[in-house]
């Protein structure tokens, strides 16, 4: 009895050692030849196709809610002229990578994990393994630099969208200044903190992909197998980015000296 | 000419579950073999092993003087360039059409040109009778159809092993009786190993050279195709006549109130053997046995009525 309660207890662990193994595996295929250039374009393009109008619908209000919030504390402390350097800094640090990251998982990781489940239940993995070919290297390499290449992208996307949010609720509802909020914007926010979005959003795209192909791949049980793998994939990504984010933040306050305005 | 297969003492469990234990079996280069069984006894993962789909808990499968196994994954990719393997649902890949589906292998493999690959592409698509349906994706024909196409893929790298999961399943008997024959016609032209999964009973007792029946978790019996369709054992007579009466019931064994309640019943007598099916030019496969040979040699009398000529062409009458 206690033996099945520790495996029990246990099960999570070897889970993750096995995720841990996949993304090595992952690794290991991404310097193999020959490189699946054509799948890789179709997939970049795939993900990119059914991310980037819910990105931009997401960055408008997540620009916005920060421009309000930003805003109103800024005016208490009587600091208005910071207002466009502080919400520049919110959108490039923190909503940019999240908002990327809840995309990503959501958007790009079920369709891969929803994919090679269902490849998997119809027997088509085993058949290309059969055929002498590893679907590591053949499919899932390619989704998972696709995936990180697109959310470099929607990274961007997020900051442009949100700042340009900000800005207009900021100068249209807050009645800010167009020249100030413009020229406070780099008295706060530096050229690292773009940096560490982008290395942000590589890292989240290689995870979300990295846990969809694992969870797609493992499907089994049917139709309803390849729901669950979804619905898990989703929910594991999740949890695993916000984590990630914090802690990159964490690291990058320690690395990177705050700039004094 | 094909290779055999060498399986030394194979058990796979997941889980608690056990689904079978202690299997060992050659299978014989260049000969045709079919795995019978019950639903649910494993023989879909029996084959996934036989090609490294599936890790064994214990046991060996060599092919080669390689044991499939515990060998690197490295190696193990080489040693499936053997196979042709058909899968339960054909397992077409769903987003390329037939076409595509059936040239895969050889655009992954060789370095023929567009040109040889379409004349070998049409070809196999011309022996499995898919001539026409080229461009359709798999998502858009019929079940019988799927496992055609697979079949095409299946041996389109000339394979020296064939395994078939189950290739009768979904097609109507006139298909099924025209694969029967592809298959003896493919083994007299290639000499490729087959193993064939299948419950079609007639396809079990005409086209191969050994039968095998997987039981209640184990291998009940391997051997050359007289020695089963003569057998007394009870499990291998039920199964191979197709009978209610014996130890096999619906969720796999019978109680024991039911066997007691059958013990004094008659089973019916064996059917006669009927003949091997031919190749279509007539030419015995070279791993052919005469009819009657193994029965005359240990000394078994086969049912009346066996090996007359016109019993092949009476066809599933027998079974
Ligand atoms: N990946 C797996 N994980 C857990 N159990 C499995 C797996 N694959 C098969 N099984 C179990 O193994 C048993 C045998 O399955 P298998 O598909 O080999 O049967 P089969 O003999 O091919 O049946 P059928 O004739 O209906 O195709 C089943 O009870 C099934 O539930
Ligand atoms: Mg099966």
């Amino acid at each position: 009895m206690s033996s099945v309660s520790a495996a029990k207890v246990l099960a999570p662990v070897g889970t993750a050692g096995k995720l841990f193994a996949f993304g090595l595996d992952v690794c290991r295929g991404i310097f193999r030849r020959p490189f699946q250039l054509r799948e890789f374009i179709q997939q970049a393009w795939f993900i990119a196709s059914v991310t980037i109008v819910p990105t931009a619908l997401v960055a408008i209000p997540f620009g916005a809610v920060i421009a309000l919030q930003v805003g109103g504390l800024i005016t208490q402390f009587g600091a208005q002229s910071f207002t466009g350097s502080a919400s520049v800094l919110a959108v490039v640090r923190e909503a940019g990578p999240i908002a990327t990251a809840l995309l990503v998982a959501g958007a790009g990781g079920s369709a891969i994990a929803a994919d090679l489940g269902a490849r998997k239940i119809r027997e088509e993995l085993d058949a290309m393994m059969v055929l002498g070919i590893d679907p590591i290297q053949r499919l899932v390499v390619p989704r998972v630099l696709a995936c990180m290449l697109v959310s470099v992208f929607l990274n961007g996307l997020v900051s442009v969208v949100g700042v340009a949010g900000g800005y207009v609720f900021n100068v249209i509802l807050q009645h800010g200044t167009p020249g100030a909020y413009l020229a406070s914007f780099t008295a706060l926010a530096q050229m690292s903190d773009v940096w560490q979005g982008l290395i942000k959003a590589l890292i989240f795209g290689l995870i979300a992909a990295i846990v969809a192909s694992y969870k797609g791949m493992n499907a089994g049980g049917g139709p309803k197998g390849v729901g669950d793998a979804v619905n898990e994939s989703v929910v594991i990504t999740f949890m695993l980015l916000f984590i990630v984010n914090f802690v990159m933040t964490a690291i990058y306050f320690q690395l990177v000296p705050a700039k004094t305005g | 000419m094909g290779v055999d297969i060498k399986i030394e003492g194979l058990t796979k469990s997941f889980g608690k579950q056990l689904i079978w234990g202690d299997v060992s079996l050659t299978v014989p280069a260049g000969e045709i073999c079919v795995m019978l069984g019950p639903s649910g006894t494993g023989k879909s993962v029996l084959l996934k092993t036989l090609i490294g789909l599936l890790k064994p808990d214990r046991g060996s499968v060599v092919i080669e003087g390689v044991d499939i196994c515990s060998c690197a994954e490295k190696d193990l990719y080489e040693i499936r360039k053997l196979f042709g393997v058909l899968f339960q649902d054909g397992a077409m890949f769903g987003s390329m059409n037939l076409y595509d589906n059936v040239a895969f292998p050889l655009r992954e493999h060789t370095k023929k040109s567009e040109a040889d690959i379409r004349k070998v592409v049409m070809e196999k698509m011309d022996l499995v009778g898919l001539i026409g349906a080229e461009d359709k994706l798999p998502g858009e024909i019929s079940g019988g159809m799927r496992k055609r196409a697979g079949l095409a893929r299946a041996l389109v790298l000339d394979p020296e092993i064939v395994l078939f999961d189950e290739p009768d399943s979904g097609l109507d008997p006139v298909r099924t009786a025209f694969l029967n024959q592809l298959i003896v016609d493919l083994n007299a032209q290639i000499d490729a190993t087959f193993l064939i999964v299948t419950h079609d009973i007639n396809t079990a007792r005409t086209v191969p050279d050994n039968i095998g029946l997987l039981y209640h978790k184990h291998l009940a019996m391997f051997g050359p195709r007289e020695m089963l369709l003569s057998s007394e054992e009870p499990v291998v007579r039920q199964f191979l006549n197709a009978q209610r009466v014996g130890p096999i019931g619906m969720s796999e064994e019978k109680d024991a109130d039911q066997l007691a309640a059958e013990k004094d019943m008659d089973l019916p007598p064996l059917p006669p053997i009927a003949l091997q099916l031919d190749p279509s030019n007539g030419i015995p496969r070279r791993s052919q046995r005469p009819p009657g040979e193994w029965c005359r040699e240990n000394g078994v009398t086969p049912p009346p009525g066996s090996f007359l000529q016109d019993s092949v062409l009476a066809g599933g009458a027998g079974a």
